[in-house]
């Protein structure tokens, strides 16, 4: 299968909307972005819930384990949901 | 009983916003930061005390999330930890946010360092509803925790107890991290690591850990020691593809999950909400301040409050301010040998341009506390991070960051700022492009020093148009600087390292008093070094530069017979009166002279008529035969003394200001300011304006007083410096088109010479700080050459071509804002990784 189209068939945490609970399979980034999710809980298996997104549409507000993280939707973009 | 050490070394480790600063503080009582903003302690900072005999050094580590190596932070405390070993490791721990702290914890505990646990903000935990059984934790951990609440000093001595105990304890079982199914392949990679002389040195369970994950970091420490063809690294390859091979799935996802599964097990059993379902207060207010619609409305608002209390009030509290400034001036003045006739000591007048040049900066204190004080509470509340949040959207678009936006705000957005404190703030950038772009484009803002050169082209050029070219000056500044930015992100700063923007949003805090009194004198301190240092020494090379080689012999003895023959007029004039053989010989005159410009000097600091009369009533204690002749009131023999002194007061300043000028315009600056004429020429500048902007290097005040050197001609005492220009502009024919390109030319010019240095300090080269001189100078010509040259070739006036000018750069920015190619850029350089 074509790489694009296969990534298109996945959920992403970037087309979440406000109010929206899911849970992260894996992570298309590496090196930094990757470990930096990883250190404030963006670990696959881990509850995220989609709280709002900032004035201007970018970048958006998550809540995971209890407290609020702020990340772009680039970076939303590569982490990868379960499909429920 | 375990020997006991005399000294010993304590690192002091946790992530971001965990409360470390303050644990710092608490357990050494050191002055150092405090902030809720994520990323302030950058620098290792330390402080010792004695407990119970022993010297405990203490380092306060980089807040880090983890102890990889991807950011600068991240490997200061990695190499801190490997290099120095410290006997102890205290790791600051976040109650309210306990899971994420555990991954941090369970990397220390990797690393096999004696640990013990400062379990921080426990009254915000409890606030929340969070119960945490101590004794459960420090039962699975394996190591001492200790409930501390940093702000308030709980904790204090249960913690420097721990301390010790941690240090000379011999047995003791910390909880040992378990990979499950590669348990067996990590041993063995153990074993073969212990074999190696690395055993020595790293600690080989971590080692082993490490390589399996794959840590680049790690890997580099085997290639070092063992060469690349190393059979560890070739084992750990071997580990990491059998284990994809089995489990289809990355060896580092799968170790990330073991991890996770313990840490959720720990808080399982050692944690009880009691309040869940409920929302937090932080969420409560984000609902409303994140608010899409009222978002920007409170975030306006907080700026302008912050304008209003630190520039508006600030500037009114500088009124009761200067008057201190000016008592230690005079005090100066009076110590220093008494001013000539026309030509003071050198000594003099070097040590009164220094002070004066200083007493321009200090005067600003007032608004920086209050400011300062201000940015503490937006940092320390956690507001600060949500200002981020909003903008960085806007910010993105040109290449910054969203938290740009402490260092644009300290530089002076809309007016009054400071640069220094601007281009310091921008640590905290985690993005290298977007920090060395903020760090360029801070200076565009208007600093506090360029207001008065404002303030003053526009009361004598634009006056009708008086709070459109400020709105004008505080706004275009802001969309050039965004426009700077983008330019160069998409060109030099191209291949720049990136940062992906994931920030925590810190729950929101009450700022302590002490914290941000502590903070805001911190930072004003910082400027005030700035003042006592470069400043002072730059202004005597500006003063060296603006009198030297000074005027010739000729001109000189012109001038000493001018100021004879007004002083024989003066004996002339006052012959009739029955003082007259008091001012036989010169010196009398001159003192007597000089008397008179301090009188009158320290009449003009004078609101009130009773500070007034008490002014006289020193003056007549102190100089009590001389006094009838500064105010003469009824004696009429006085009164002629009176008339011929300030006759002959009014001639000598004339004279000093011929000279001034002619020194000036003979000296090196002057020469320099001449020969640069013909090229700018072409943006209106003449040699004047030229002299101007060259010395407002040192420090932009210095423009002004520049300026007023210049513009003297025919100038009496009850001239204004603006009367003065004013009539200027009918011998030179000087427009408001000269003025407004001479404004934009300020506003994008360099960086003063001490932000230059900040800037050195922070990039760490010298090619940006040079760069940082050389692009405004150009970029500020060839806009205030098109201004000026474009205005005069279409004869449009000066607020005419203000108005062009604006529309234009104001469409090039929305422009710039909404084109895409910039972004995608940006994207495809991040690091993303194609599922196969």
């Amino acid at each position: 299968m074509p790489k694009q189209e296969r990534r298109k068939k996945c959920r992403m945490l970037g087309d979440c909307t406000p109010g929206q609970q899911a849970t992260i399979r894996c992570h298309h980034a590496v090196g930094a972005i990757r470990q930096r999710l990883l250190d404030l809980g963006f670990v696959p298996g881990a509850k995220i819930d989609m709280v709002r997104s900032a004035p201007l549409g970018d970048p958006v507000q998550c809540k995971v384990s209890g407290y609020n993280v702020t990340l772009r939707r680039s970076e939303a973009n590569l982490i990868e949901l379960e499909n429920e | 009983m375990p020997n006991k050490k005399e000294k010993i070394l304590v690192g002091l480790a946790g992530q971001q916003n965990s409360g470390k600063s303050t644990a710092f503080n608490m357990l050494t009582g050191a002055n150092q930061h405090i902030a809720n903003y994520p990323g302030v302690t950058v620098d290792k900072k330390s402080g010792s005390y004695k407990h119970e005999g022993v010297q405990v050094e203490t380092v306060d580590l980089p807040g880090t999330y983890s102890l990889t190596s991807f950011s600068l932070e991240e490997r200061v405390a990695r190499d801190f930890l490997i290099k120095e070993k410290p006997d102890v490791i205290i790791n600051v721990i976040d109650a309210s946010s306990l899971k994420r702290s555990l991954y941090f914890t369970f990397q220390v505990l990797e690393i096999g360092f004696p640990v013990a646990i400062a379990l921080n903000m426990m009254d915000v935990a409890s606030r929340n509803g969070t119960q945490i059984d101590i004794r459960r934790l420090q039962h699975r951990l394996g190591v001492d925790v200790i409930p501390t609440v940093g702000c308030r000093g709980k904790g204090k001595k249960e913690l420097r107890d721990a301390i010790l105990a941690t240090a000379t304890r011999k047995e003791g079982k910390p909880l040992r991290i378990t990979y499950e199914d590669l348990e067996p392949e990590i041993n063995q990679l153990e074993e073969m690591l212990l074999m190696t002389h690395l055993a020595d040195t790293h600690p080989t369970r971590w080692l082993s850990v490490k390589l399996v994950e794959g840590d680049n970091e790690a890997e580099k420490v085997v290639v070092e020691e063992l060469g690349t063809a190393s059979i560890e690294l070739e084992k750990a390859r071997t580990i990491r593809h059998n284990f994809e091979q089995d489990h289809f799935m990355p060896v580092a996802d799968y170790m990330v999950g073991c991890r996770d599964k313990l840490a959720s097990s720990i808080v399982e059993s050692c944690v009880k909400e009691t309040k869940t379902g409920k929302a937090n207060i932080s969420e409560k207010i984000d609902a409303l301040v994140l608010n899409r619609f009222a978002a920007p409305i409170i975030l306006i608002a907080t700026v302008f409050i912050i304008y209003q209390l630190s520039i508006v009030k600030g500037y009114d509290l500088t009124q009761y301010w200067w008057p201190f400034l000016a008592k230690f001036r005079a005090l100066v003045a009076g110590v220093l040998p008494a001013p000539g006739m026309l030509e003071d000591p050198h000594i003099r007048s070097m040590s009164l341009w220094m002070l004066d040049s200083a007493n321009a900066l200090l005067n600003y204190i007032p608004i920086f506390l209050i400011l300062f004080a201000l940015i503490a509470i937006l940092e320390d509340s956690g507001y600060m991070a949500r200002i981020a949040f909003i903008l960085d959207r806007m910010f993105f678009a040109f290449g910054l960051h969203g938290q740009s936006t402490l260092p644009f705000i300290l530089g002076g957005v809309f007016a009054g700022g400071c640069a220094v404190p601007g281009v310091m703030a921008t640590k905290g950038i985690p993005d290298e492009r977007s920090r060395l772009a903020t760090i360029l484009t801070v200076p565009y803002m208007n600093c506090l020093a360029k207001i008065p050169f404002y303030t003053l082209l526009v009361n004598v050029f634009f006056v009708e148009y008086k709070s459109w070219v400020m709105l004008f000056l505080s706004t275009i500044t802001i969309f050039i600087a965004l426009l700077v930015a983008r330019l160069l992100t998409a060109t030099i700063l191209k291949t720049k390292e990136t940062a992906p923007f994931v920030m925590e949003l810190p729950n929101y805090h009450p700022p302590t008093f002490f914290g941000v009194g502590q903070r805001a004198i911190e930072r004003t301190w910082q400027y005030i070094k700035k003042v006592g240092t470069i400043v002072v020494a730059v202004s005597v090379c500006v003063f060296t530069l603006l009198q030297f080689p000074g005027i010739d012999n000729q001109r000189k003895e012109y001038y000493e017979t001018e100021i004879n023959k007004a002083v024989v007029i003066f004996q002339h004039k006052i012959q009739t009166s029955s003082y007259a053989e008091q001012f036989q010989d010169e010196t009398a005159i001159l003192d007597m002279i000089n008397l008179y410009t301090v009188y009158k000097a320290a009449k003009l600091n004078i609101r009130t008529a009773k500070a007034s009369k008490k002014l006289d009533a020193n003056y007549m204690k102190k100089y009590a035969g001389d006094f009838i002749f500064l105010k003469p009131k009824r004696d009429k023999d006085a009164r002629i003394i009176n008339k011929a002194i300030r006759g002959l007061a009014s001639k000598r300043k004339a004279l000093r200001r011929q000279i001034k000028e002619e020194q000036i315009k003979t000296s090196v600056l002057g020469t320099i300011g001449r020969s640069l004429e013909p090229v700018t020429q072409w943006a209106g500048f003449d040699w004047k304006i030229n002299v101007a902007i060259l010395s407002s290097f040192a420090a932009r005040e210095s423009s002004v007083a520049t300026i007023g050197a210049l513009y003297q001609q025919g100038a009496d005492d009850n001239k204004s410096l603006e009367q003065r220009i004013s009539s200027e502009i009918s011998q030179n024919q000087l427009t408001p088109l000269h003025a407004l390109a001479v404004m934009v030319f300020f506003a994008l010019y360099p960086p003063c010479l001490a932000t230059t240095i900040m800037i050195k300090v922070q990039t760490g080269s010298y090619k940006w700080m040079a760069f940082s001189v050389f692009f405004p100078t150009a970029l500020g010509f060839i806009v205030a050459s098109a201004i000026y040259s474009g205005g005069k070739a279409l004869h449009l006036t000066g607020i005419q071509m203000m108005g062009i000018f604006y529309i234009f750069v104001v469409a090039l920015t929305i422009v710039t804002g909404f084109s895409k190619s910039f972004r995608k850029s940006h994207t495809a350089n991040s690091n993303v990784l194609e599922p196969n």
